[in-house]
């Protein structure tokens, strides 16, 4: 009843050359005030169901879906406008390509600044103390020149916290968080991750983590599904992907090199084409 | 066995006086044919920058950067580029978005002035573990992993000597990335090649490398073998903390 988002056989489509190519077939998850992970390799159809929560599959791409909810409104037939006030106000989304999401011609603090001020009136003064603030909450070491720098003059970490910054200032009730710390190192992604489990735990966010590391999912997060060819395969419980019994999950954990022992090989997965073919797990709430 | 990449005292900045930006100071290292070196440490430590800068991307830098013994001036030539290749951390910026996957590739062939690019394509392709259904889409109809996977393809192409790789499986779920680290480790052996590797993932480092350099701030703040890294001995503070966050994180 109260969960924040609810989706029910969540299909995306893509006309190619070779005919309709399906991204994601079939996916049914709830959000609830919760850390979930979506997990999988690469291409199984993780920000497709991210953006398509957003409304934000590009055309030509289809989508179907039984039902797909957020706060109670439904996604399926919202009007644009009113679809354009949920993002950003209540739901937004750290795109995987975090430079490429922001304005290359705008100075990094006048974007965040921005964002601030779509949803509310504030004071100029106190929107800048504000970015600088969250710069520096996401680990930024020197917050006035990133202010006052544009995206290319950023290393790849600090592109991914500017643009954490940008969605966590908003203050949403919902964030879709797509590989946000995938460039950065461990002890900033520990912060990092800090102040995403902070908002959640204080403020009742719904977080959506995708991610392809295991292990920090399975660290951070409360549930975990995990994706392949465009259908969820599994869903662990946190802390429990050790206990996983499908053989996909399985040869995941297993190709992780590691830091203590070195294997001359890494293990590789043997797709088995019947992985494709079962149904969608349903990790509904 | 001789040096494939030496790099004496580099420094690099952006900008000027007052706003000026020392993203490398006095950085040294040096890489036999056939090494495999990592570059680890802190985001915005200036990893990238190096990288840049030995491919000529970095418009003020002073020192010496030594490629098979010889000394780069300021301009890259396309020898150079037959020799050195570069994949990006940002895969999303490295494709131009209007080329399919299939341009990307017979363009760097053709630069190269390689022939027969009709078999050459699948089989790149294939080996960063792509079906040749991906040959003629643009970058927007692919993942982030597919499009790393194809930026991987493109500096393979030119059968380089050495290759700089900037996270190059970072966006990429484990099973595809031990596919990769698998395939550089074979193209290694097979053709004696030499790679620098930057990585936050310190057990992908320590799979590829022998020997790491750890960055903070700009500067290489400790050397070390890949050995002395598993069994966590680092001497600086900072490295101590990047392996023993690593430990933890990883527990
Ligand atoms: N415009 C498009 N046309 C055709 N296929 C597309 C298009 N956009 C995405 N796809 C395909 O949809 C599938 C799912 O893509 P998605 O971006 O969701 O993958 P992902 O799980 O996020 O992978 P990654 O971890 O690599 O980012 C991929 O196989 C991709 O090639
Ligand atoms: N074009 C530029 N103009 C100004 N400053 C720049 C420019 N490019 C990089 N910098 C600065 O140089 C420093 C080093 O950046 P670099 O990209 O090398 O870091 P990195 O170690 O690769 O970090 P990450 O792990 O986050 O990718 C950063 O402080 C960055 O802001
Ligand atoms: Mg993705
Ligand atoms: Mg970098």
């Amino acid at each position: 009843m109260s969960n924040l988002v609810d989706v029910e056989n969540l299909w995306v489509r893509f006309p190619t050359r070779t005919g309709l190519f399906d991204a994601v077939r079939g996916v049914s998850f709830s959000l609830g005030k919760e850390r979930l992970g979506i997990v999988g390799e690469s291409g199984s159809g993780k920000s497709m169901t991210g953006r398509a929560l957003l409304r934000l599959i590009r055309k030509p791409g289809i989508v179907e879906a039984d039902r797909m909810q957020i706060l109670g409104h439904d996604v399926m037939s919202l009007p644009e406008k009113e679809m354009r006030k949920l993002r950003g106000r209540d739901i937004s989304m750290v795109m995987q390509d975090p430079k490429y999401s922001l304005n290359p011609v705008m100075r990094v603090g006048e974007q965040i600044v921005e964002t601030l001020s779509i949803h509310e009136k504030v004071d100029k003064k106190l929107a800048r103390q504000k970015a600088l603030e969250m710069l520096e909450a996401v680990v930024i070491r020197d917050p006035e020149r990133v202010y006052d720098a544009y995206p290319h003059e950023l290393s790849g970490g600090m592109g991914q916290r500017v643009m954490i910054a940008m969605m966590l200032i908003a203050n949403p009730k919902i964030l879709i968080a797509d590989e946000p710390t995938s460039a950065l190192d461990v002890s900033v992604q520990i912060q990092v991750l800090e102040i995403m489990d902070k908002l959640v735990r204080e403020r009742g966010m719904g977080l959506i983590f995708i991610s392809h590391d295991l292990r920090l999912v399975s660290n951070f997060c409360d549930r975990i599904l995990i994706m392949y060819g465009g259908r969820i395969v599994e869903i662990c419980e946190s802390g429990k992907l050790d206990q996983a019994t499908h053989p996909y999950t399985r040869g995941l954990l297993n190709s992780m090199p590691q830091l203590d022992h070195k294997n001359e090989r890494l293990e590789v997965l043997n797709r088995d084409p019947a992985w494709r073919d079962q149904e969608s797990v349903s990790g509904l709430l | 066995m001789k040096k494939a990449l030496e790099i004496l005292n580099l420094n690099v900045w952006f900008g000027e006086e007052p706003n000026r930006v020392d993203a490398v100071k006095s950085v040294s290292f040096a890489i036999k044919q056939g090494d495999s070196f990592g570059l680890v440490g802190e985001s915005g430590s200036g990893k990238s920058t190096v990288l840049r800068a030995i491919t000529g991307l970095v418009p003020n830098w002073s020192g010496d950067i030594l490629v098979d013994q010889k000394q780069l001036g300021a301009k890259r030539d396309r020898a150079f580029y037959k020799t050195v290749q570069m994949v990006f951390q940002d895969p999303y910026a490295s494709l131009h978005p209007r080329h399919t996957v299939d341009r990307v590739l017979s363009e760097t062939l053709q630069l190269h002035g390689f022939g027969d690019i009709d078999t050459k394509i699948p089989k790149l392709l294939d080996d960063v573990g792509l079906s040749a259904a991906f040959r003629f889409r643009y970058p927007h109809q692919l993942s982030g992993g597919q499009r790393q996977r194809v930026a991987i393809a493109r500096a393979l192409a030119p059968e380089p000597e050495i290759l700089l790789l900037d996270e190059p499986t970072s966006a990429l779920d484990v099973s595809v990335q031990a596919e990769i680290l698998n395939l550089l480790c074979d193209l290694r052996a097979e053709h004696n090649l030499t790679y620098v590797m930057v990585s936050h993932d310190l057990a992908v480092v320590g799979h590829m490398c022998d020997e790491v350099a750890v960055m903070q701030h700009g500067a290489v703040v400790e050397m070390m073998t890949v050995d002395k890294m598993r069994q966590q001995q680092a001497d600086h503070p900072y490295s101590k903390h990047l392996l023993e966050s690593s430990a933890r994180y990883r527990a």
